[in-house]
């Protein structure tokens, strides 16, 4: 059993540094995520959301404006993911009294 | 060659830290020890998010009014850091509901070692 | 929650030390939109400074500050505010979440962005912090259980 996972750690690591050699430089500003143009002719978003947000919002930070107002429903969704998480510690912890 | 690495190495530390949490999810006994796994693959994978957004000569995705936000290169890609930054703290909740159903566990079975439980259980 | 004497140095030294980790976190929600921050960041930061006095003090002096009872409250009417914004701009005649068409604020376009975002950030920064003390106490309960 031991050995078998031994196997699996070592079979991630390698297969996770082959995926890794075909990926694009770090901070090579010509990577095709970094390009103001796709390879199929559409704006690609961060480029776009760095020339536009300050006309769009009037808000110098670029994450901001990301955060709370392009993808601000997304947001939203995280937020009721968090409050779940919170109301979740509730139910299971305060809940034990009665059944014990 | 040299260049290859200065661009790659970044994803091999990402990925020496990813194998740490895979060894601790695996490996340990200890639920908590698996959980604190869980969370070293997460911040793995944010600190790989990180990196991908990173560009040279670029500065923080903060508009400089000295700085041309025409020239895209001149800012870093703010995306990926809105992604994280929301996943940062999803993160930290969920990690706090893990470490509830722990505690559940433990209030309930009195152990948190794996081997123990699936005796109990059974 | 196992007995534990009050030290009166660390209760003092997080005394002294927790209203401006909490002014920062004000500060990092407030300033946001000129510098790295916003309402999960400073969310976290506010909820740290009062972790540190539940940590430091104990449970009688943590009831001074904010009541256990208070944290659930607080984080509903974080969720409310973010989601009242978007309905107030779909009320009058806009997308969900479309500031531009918030009633009660008229201004140029761009600048009725601005104080939206303003807005939802308040509301994310307190629900983030509520629940951060939220999973806190219920952990300090769930211990009392066992």
């Amino acid at each position: 059993m031991k050995a078998l996972k031994i196997i699996i750690l070592i079979l991630f690591a390698s297969v996770m540094i082959y995926a890794a050699s075909d990926l694009p430089f770090r901070g090579d500003p010509d990577n095709l995520m970094h390009a103001e143009e796709s390879i199929t002719g559409t704006e690609v978003v961060g480029s776009y959301v760095i020339q536009e947000a300050y006309n769009d919002a009037k808000t110098p930070n670029i994450v901001t404006v990301i955060l709370g107002d392009y993808r601000s429903v997304d947001t939203f969704g995280e937020q009721v993911v968090v409050f779940t998480a919170g109301l979740i510690t509730i139910l299971i912890l305060r809940s034990r009294r009665r059944q014990i | 060659m040299l260049d290859f690495f200065l661009g790659h190495y970044a994803y091999w530390f990402v990925i020496i830290l990813m194998c740490v949490g895979l060894y601790g999810i695996l490996f340990k006994k200890n639920l908590v020890k698996k959980t604190i796994g869980l969370a070293i693959f997460q911040v793995s994978v944010v600190l790989y998010f990180v990196s991908i957004a990173s560009k040279w000569d670029a500065t923080v995705p903060v508009r400089d009014s000295n700085i041309s936000v025409e020239q895209v290169a001149n800012y870093l890609n703010p995306l990926p850091h809105t992604l994280m930054l929301t996943a940062i703290v999803v993160g930290v909740a969920t990690l706090g509901v893990a470490f509830t159903l722990l505690m559940a566990i433990y209030n309930r079975y009195g152990t948190l070692d794996e081997q123990e439980l699936l005796e109990e259980i059974q | 929650m196992r007995r534990q004497e009050e030290s009166p140095i660390i209760l003092l030294g997080s005394r002294l030390l927790s209203p401006y980790i909490m002014l920062f976190g004000l500060y990092v929600i407030f300033f946001g939109h000129y510098s790295p921050g916003g309402g999960f960041q400073g969310g976290t930061l506010l909820a740290a400074s009062i972790l540190l006095i539940r940590l430091s003090g104990g449970r009688r002096v943590s009831r001074l500050q904010i009541q256990e009872f208070a944290t659930t409250p607080l984080a509903v009417i974080g969720v409310i505010i973010y989601f009242l914004t978007g309905l107030a701009a779909m009320a009058t005649g806009g997308y969900f979440l479309d500031y531009e068409q918030l009633p009660f604020l008229a201004m140029e376009p761009g600048y009725m962005r601005y104080w939206g975002i303003l807005i939802i950030e308040v509301g994310i920064g307190l629900a983030v912090m509520a629940i951060l003390v939220m999973i806190y106490d219920n952990m300090i309960k769930g211990e009392d259980y066992a």
